[in-house]
């Protein structure tokens, strides 16, 4: 009787050292935020306030959020830097073709769809065709970023002149005033190439954080002034400091790691993955330039990814589209980090703009248009194909 | 009024340090049972060892926390940190023999903070009609009037009580309590009209329903947020061989309704209900201690869900002698071994856009070992392991560490 009573106290402490008193860190192909290896001292320093600015800094009343807003911080969306939850989704509406948004002086493009107490949230437009997105992942942007348009470009073919079914088109989108071109840029008609969101209509990561600062949290700064709410120029709610250091962090995340790569069902899947045209889009690897952050230069990556708009059939057209898409047209989505999304999805898996795809079959399942004969293709599959693809697609 | 309150405190102690170099024969300490084993909760704020300096009207008391830490999480130390958690410092008064004036100043972070914690006047008109007025500690639950670090074995305080209730969590206002005796039974009650919370509870850059966020606004001292009384209330009963428990409500409007006599947004409502436990097992001479308390707050639809409208939680303490004696020179040396088990759930429900359950909770394992030298001092080691989740209810961050310190009254 009188041992039992130190039962508790040992198992506590039996559980507590299984823990090693300090846990240890997750292994880094487990996880998706950190930063890219080789920054300099000065650099990790800014990718550090970048990345306070960016999962730390909760907007509140008194530092500018709302009154409408969709999330109350950068992180609220995108959890340890990972694919979005349908909770913080965003609900875009208004644009049904290439000639502009005639909701725009209705709150579009985005819906403010929750408010501070004591205001109300923005409800849909009668008639207002609309989409709901999932946020996507952060790693690997600043990558995807320095690519050169010419390298973009090089896997277009508007026209498939190749005769295999897929084509293949970049956004172009109108840069907002702030721009700043690149000389690898190659505009046509003053539009430039976009490459971050579903639609690729945001050109580069300042322009994705700062609309993303003022149409998810309702917060002006110097880039984006104006107020979502009262659509007036407002004086700056965020430093043009932190709107640094936050693309700084989101250009200097660490791209994500494949898990597994030389189990054999893996590396038979990543062949498989080729063999029924996954990779005609889904473009596995790119050099990138020289750049300014020597972390990022010339460096090889493998994003499954060609940056461009496809044709993905009736199914995946909701009738809103942005910059020059056409609404059943979505960028390619890089599937680094794929199979990591549901430990910032909350356990389960919410693919496609939004969600809707509950397992990467699904998800697969979805493609139509010049996606149509890959999925066929991928449905003729004897079992273990499908499953070492699968796997393969689990592993990045 | 950190000044005036430096002031103050310095000047009492001047007072009674130059009465005692007169003769210190004439300090009486006042010993009383500190670990938990008698007085009811309500009890705590007199249930101090005091030192009263002759036939000055005024006892004095006081404890100290300090610790070293040594934590991590997810493989990232912190590295080694000492911290000098709180100096606190009590002054008593008897008035008349029936009213009493007593007050609790804590100085935390070496004096970077500096709290009037507890400041009131106690009226006895019948055992059970005593009235109260002043800063006082609102009688939810038994930690948060119940807190002093000499009285507990581990080197934090639960996370349920500093994170989820704002422990320790006092206001201006007024009310009553009382007790009654039967046999080995007591019986107590607490009522008081206090200011209250404000918006800061669902309006905060902790980015959950946070009653603590409130904590930090010292207006509530001045004046209400928002013109309404906060209510707080317990009963207790307690046998003297067993133990107590307790049953606590805390309630009212939190946000401001009106300005300048417009209204601005509908009432809405934070109401906590808290149950207390602390019993003894004779046979094992097992100590248990528990807590557990549900926050809801009205939290308008078209908000954030991630502010939550209920959230719950609690901790239980299990301490264990197993040494009673002499020890390195102290004749009544009393070596614990205890474990706690902390558990918070800040935002419960479920999305409606998935209707998976909502994540944001934390739990903790600590185990401890702890020395008594004398009653009023307790050297503590802890080893503490945690989880916590996210909204979403990602992988858990995986927490723990070591801990060592001391508090002492004195």
């Amino acid at each position: 009787m009188h041992h039992f009573r130190l039962l508790p106290f040992v198992l506590a402490l039996a559980l507590i050292a299984c823990d090693h008193v300090l846990p240890s860190a997750p292994d880094v192909d487990q996880t998706l935020d950190g930063p890219v290896d080789g920054l300099t001292q000065d650099e990790m320093r800014r990718f550090l306030a970048g990345d306070r600015a960016f999962n730390d800094q909760v907007f509140t009343v008194a530092t500018g959020l709302g009154p409408v807003f969709v999330a109350t911080s950068c992180g609220g969306c995108h959890a340890a830097d990972g694919k979005g939850h349908p909770f913080s989704a965003v609900i875009r509406f208004g644009q049904s073709d290439t000639t502009g948004n005639p909701f725009a002086s209705m709150g579009g493009p985005q819906l403010q769809y929750r408010a501070i107490p004591g205001f109300t949230p923005e409800t849909l437009p009668p008639g207002a065709p609309h989409t709901t997105l999932v946020p996507p992942s952060n790693p690997g942007l600043g990558f995807l970023e320095a690519l050169t348009d010419a390298q973009i470009l090089a896997h277009a073919d508007p026209s498939d002149a190749d005769g295999d079914g897929v084509s293949g088109v970049p956004n172009y989108v109108r840069p907002r005033p702030y721009f700043i071109p690149m000389p690898h840029h190659l505009p046509v008609n003053g539009r430039y190439i976009g490459r971050l969101g579903k639609k690729a209509a945001t050109i580069d990561l300042l322009q994705q954080t700062v609309t993303a600062y003022n149409q998810d949290i309702g917060i002006t700064s110097t880039f984006e002034p104006i107020d979502p709410y009262t659509g007036l120029v407002n004086d700056p709610e965020v430093t043009d400091r932190s709107v640094a250091d936050v693309v700084f962090y989101l250009q200097t995340l660490k791209a994500p790691t494949q898990r597994t790569p030389t189990d054999p069902s893996v590396m038979h899947g990543k062949d498989v993955f080729t063999a029924i045209g996954c990779a005609t889009c889904h473009v596995p690897s790119y050099t990138t330039p020289r750049a300014s952050v020597a972390a990022l230069s010339e460096k090889q990556i493998f994003p499954y990814t060609d940056l461009l708009l496809h044709d993905m059939g009736p199914g995946l057209d909701d009738g809103y589209t942005e910059g020059s898409a056409q609404t059943n047209e979505w960028k390619t989505p890089a599937l680094w980090g794929l199979g990591l999304a549901p430990a910032s999805q909350g356990g389960r898996y919410f693919l496609l703009h939004d969600g809707r795809a509950h397992s990467i079959h699904d998800a697969i399942m979805w493609h139509g248009g010049e996606a149509a004969r890959s999925k066929e293709r991928y449905d003729a599959l004897p079992a273990h194909d499908r499953e070492d693809l699968l796997r393969f697609l689990e592993s990045l | 009024m950190k000044f005036l309150l430096t002031c103050f405190v310095g000047s009492v102690l001047a007072a009674l340090s130059l009465a005692a170099q007169a003769d210190t024969s004439l300090f009486k300490r006042k010993h009383v049972d500190t670990t938990q084993q008698t007085a009811m909760n309500m009890d705590a704020v007199y249930n101090r060892p005091f030192l009263q300096m002759g036939t000055m009207p005024v006892s004095i008391g006081g404890y100290l926390e300090a610790n070293y830490r040594y934590e991590g999480e997810q493989g990232i130390s912190t590295g080694h940190s000492f911290q000098m958690q709180r100096l606190t410092l009590f002054f008593a008064a008897a008035i008349d023999p029936r009213i009493r004036f007593l007050t609790e100043i804590e100085f935390e972070g070496g004096g970077s903070e500096i709290a009037i914690e507890f400041a009131s006047v106690d009226v006895t008109l019948a055992d059970l009609c005593v009235l109260r007025g002043g800063i006082l500690m609102n009688p939810i639950g038994a930690f948060n009037q119940n807190h002093d670090g000499p009285k507990w074995e581990f080197v934090d305080r639960p996370v349920s009580m500093t994170q989820l209730l704002p422990a320790t969590w006092s206001n201006v206002g007024f009310g009553a309590y009382g007790k009654t005796f039967s046999n080995d039974w007591s019986f107590g009650y607490e009522a008081y009209l206090t200011n209250g919370f404000d918006e800061s509870i669902i309006d905060n850059d902790l980015g959950r329903t946070s009653l603590v966020a409130t904590k930090e606004q010292s207006s509530r001292f001045f004046g209400s947020s928002n013109g309404h009384p906060l209510l707080s209330a317990k009963v207790a009963t307690r046998h003297q061989r067993v133990g107590e428990i307790g049953l606590s409500y805390m309630g009212g409007v939190y946000n401001q309704t009106t300005t300048e006599g417009v209204t601005i947004d509908q009432a809405r409502r934070v109401d906590v209900v808290d149950v207390d436990v602390n019993v003894g097992i004779p046979s094992l001479d097992t100590r248990i201690i528990g807590e557990w308390a549900w926050v809801f707050v009205d939290v308008p639809s078209t908000y954030s869900q991630q502010y939550g409208s209920k959230q719950m939680g609690g901790y239980v303490d299990v301490v264990q002698p197993i040494y009673r004696g002499a020890l390195f020179g102290f004749d009544k040396a009393v070596v614990n071994l205890s474990v706690r088990a902390d558990y918070v759930d800040w935002n419960v429900g479920t999305f409606n856009e998935t209707g998976d359950a909502i994540g944001d909770e934390m739990w903790a394992i600590t185990a401890g070992v702890s020395f008594r030298p004398v009653a009023q001092t307790v050297f503590r080691i802890n080893a503490r392991m945690g989880r916590s989740t996210d909204l979403l209810g990602n992988p858990p961050l995986r927490s723990g560490g070591i801990l060592v310190g001391f508090a002492s009254y004195f």
